[in-house]
């Protein structure tokens, strides 16, 4: 196991600049995850980790030492694909061994290793067939003893969950949780889903554009996002956005929207009258009352354990999520409150948290 | 009660006629009529008909008689025939075994990321695409025992001091026709090869990059045994073509000198239309179906689905 050290790692593929300068500090052990919509150069980061792209400028260090120059195979890591990259022609077994194979170790020592790895992941019944042979998760599993023999200092995870259906992924999701638990290994995981990021990770790292937008242990994404684009990721649904000005009406601090309705602000940022601003807040943290905001129901999604609302206030569709089986038809008017407490608020300009 | 009975069998006989064309397996056979009557027609036929002239003793101009196997066992005791044998087998062997080594380097050459790349695999192509003849005549000028152009500028260069007799002397002739074969043979296997290689996915290399494969080990456990199906269908297709090769040989030596570049299919034109005994002409191309027979049974085996081939796709 090992720490991995990146520091103002660039990519650029000919002119173009893909990822700009990111600082990344991952402790021993830790599982982090890498996310963000595609195109932000989360995979060819982690792929630079693995050795698979060129750094261009910067350096990434695993337990240490530099690895920049080195070629994968003396980085000591494992890396699990999307499409699992499983050798076709070889068996279940001999897909596991082949790492070790190459490193002639001794056959018996291989076979204790590959057994190991595939009673962990319960591969055992499974080590005579042909990756043609097995479902989506065996694939995947194969693909993680292959990383597992190998006892690696780093797991490297490429959006190891997009090829499987959407039942089979919440399960491979508690599996893959479970045997970092079990291993420690220091895990770099990458992927677009934030469900994935904040079920699974110890510390997530949201990327947008080439560049690290907030670095953070789930929760505290979830409830301090640094900017908008952070705060508009994490999380599901969406959070709304209102954008309008700050302005104090009767001693408190309000914001009004653009479609000219007030909504509460808990204390305003000095100074800050008549500014401009974009008003925050989840769909969860919406409360169904008497007073506040007015808002007339557009459309009502019930999942079963919660109902979803889509309103129009003041000329915005928002989004409010309920635990209560409210009644609620289109067309209704309804006045939603939000809790000011759990309310964020972003600069107009640069989206930065206020 | 006397009208209904043909009426009563006219339906009886359309719905049978209709039963049966809505008989799958009928339909089935109605469907393939149409490519069935060509293989018959143009593959079948001539066939038979070769086989049958084998047990003849047909001359051109004259319908010959069943005579059994004596133009097999006239040729048992033919030297000239069993020599031809030889000089096919040594062709196809070794043009074939070199086909194949030049062509998976080049493959491998040109599957990697090189400059023009698109440029160097039109040029490649190029010796697949001139006509055999045309390029057989050029190679007859280029081995010509006076002007060829290699013993030239050898001489120039200082390396010999008179021109080799390429096409007089019988080894140096099957050297210049094995040549003249690789060349005109090589883009096939190379193109093939070249699009078998860009099946293999990307992936597996990094995956076996990460596992710590060398170059050599990622073609000795990735490439190759990803790229044998793709090698038997190949070399099945390039041993049939060169073992009933005839442009290349009667284009450049005509089977000469001494018979020394005969190959069964030379020798059975020369003999059946050019000496005019059909019969015995038609025997020495019915000898060649065993030896084909036999590299086809060898790439039958070679191309059955490999176990790990079996089941669904690979994503």
């Amino acid at each position: 196991m090992a720490s991995v050290e990146i520091r103002d790692v660039r990519k650029s593929f000919g002119p173009v600049e893909v990822v700009h300068g990111v600082d990344i500090s991952i402790g021993d052990g830790e599982f982090v995850i890498l996310v963000g919509p595609s195109g932000c150069g989360k995979s060819t980061l982690l792929r630079m980790i693995a050795g698979l792209e060129k750094i261009t400028s910067g350096e990434v260090s695993i337990g240490g030492r530099v690895v920049n120059q080195m070629p994968p195979k003396e980085r000591d890591i494992a890396m699990v694909f999307q499409n699992y990259a499983l050798y076709p022609h070889m068996t279940v077994s001999e897909n596991m061994a082949f790492s070790l194979r190459l490193r002639r170790t001794e056959k018996a020592l291989v076979t204790e290793r590959v057994h190991i790895a595939a009673e962990i992941l319960g591969l055992m019944p499974l080590l005579d067939r042909f990756p043609r042979q097995l479902s989506g998760g065996q694939r995947q599993r194969v693909a993680m003893g292959r990383a597992i023999v190998r006892d690696p200092q780093v797991f490297l995870f490429d959006e190891p969950l997009s090829n499987l259906d959407a039942k089979l992924r919440v399960q491979m999701r508690t599996e893959i949780k479970e045997l970092h638990q079990r291993l420690r290994t220091t895990t770099v995981y990458v992927t677009h889903d934030q469900i994935e990021a904040m079920t699974m990770a110890d510390k997530i790292v949201v990327m947008h554009d080439g560049i690290v937008e907030q670095i953070g242990a789930p929760l505290e994404l979830y409830d301090n996002p640094a900017n908008r684009f952070v705060a508009g990721f994490i999380g599901s649904p969406a959070m709304n956005f209102m954008s309008g000005q700050i302005q104090g009406v009767n001693g408190t601090a309000v914001l009004r929207t653009d479609g000219g309705i007030d909504l509460p602000l808990q204390a305003a940022p000095a100074a800050s009258d008549g500014r401009p601003a974009v008003y925050g807040v989840r769909p969860e943290h919406f409360i169904l009352s008497d007073e506040g905001a007015e808002a007339s129901v557009v459309v009502v999604e019930p999942t079963g354990s919660e109902i979803q609302v889509v309103a129009d206030m003041g000329g915005a569709h928002i989004v409010a999520v309920f635990r209560e089986r409210h009644d609620l038809k289109p067309g209704q008017k309804i006045c939603l409150q939000p809790n000011p407490e759990l309310v964020h608020l972003f600069d107009s300009d640069n989206g930065q948290r206020l | 009660m006397v009208d209904a009975a043909p009426g009563n069998d006219a339906v009886v006989s359309a719905s049978f006629w209709t039963r049966l064309n809505e008989n799958r397996t009928v339909l089935g056979l109605w469907f393939m009529l149409p490519a069935a009557a060509f293989l018959i027609f143009f593959l079948a036929y001539p066939l038979g008909l070769g086989m049958w002239l084998s047990l003849t003793d047909a001359k051109i101009g004259r319908a010959g008689e069943f005579i059994g196997f004596e133009n097999f066992t006239w040729l048992w005791g033919d030297s000239v025939f069993w020599l031809s044998v030889f000089n096919t087998l040594l062709y196809t062997v070794v043009a074939s075994v070199i086909k194949f080594a030049i062509g998976l380097y080049l493959a491998l050459l040109l599957n990697n990321n090189i400059a023009f790349k698109a440029f160097i695999r039109a040029i490649v192509l190029l010796p697949f695409i001139v006509p055999t003849v045309l390029s057989a005549i050029a190679f007859w000028w280029i081995f010509d025992s006076q002007f060829s152009i290699l013993s030239w500028a050898l001489i120039e260069l200082g390396i010999i001091d008179q021109n080799i007799d390429f096409l007089g002397t019988p080894n140096n002739a099957r050297a210049s026709v094995i040549f003249a074969n690789i060349w005109r043979g090589v883009p096939f296997v190379a193109i093939t090869l070249l699009a078998g290689l860009q099946t293999v996915p990307q992936s597996l290399y990094e995956a076996a990059t990460i596992d710590g494969a060398s170059k050599w080990d990622m073609f000795r456990h990735i490439t190759y045994p990803l790229l044998t199906p793709i090698i038997a269908v190949v070399m099945t297709f390039s041993v049939l073509f060169t073992f009933t090769d005839f442009q290349l040989i009667y284009a450049m030596t005509r089977g000469g000198p001494v018979n020394a570049t005969h190959l069964m299919a030379t020798l059975s034109y020369q003999r059946a239309i050019l000496g005019g005994n059909l019969g015995e002409g038609a025997a020495i191309s019915t000898a060649m179906i065993p030896f084909l027979l036999s590299a086809i049974m060898f790439s039958w085996f070679g191309l059955q689905r490999r176990k790990w081939q079996q089941g669904e796709s690979d994503d």
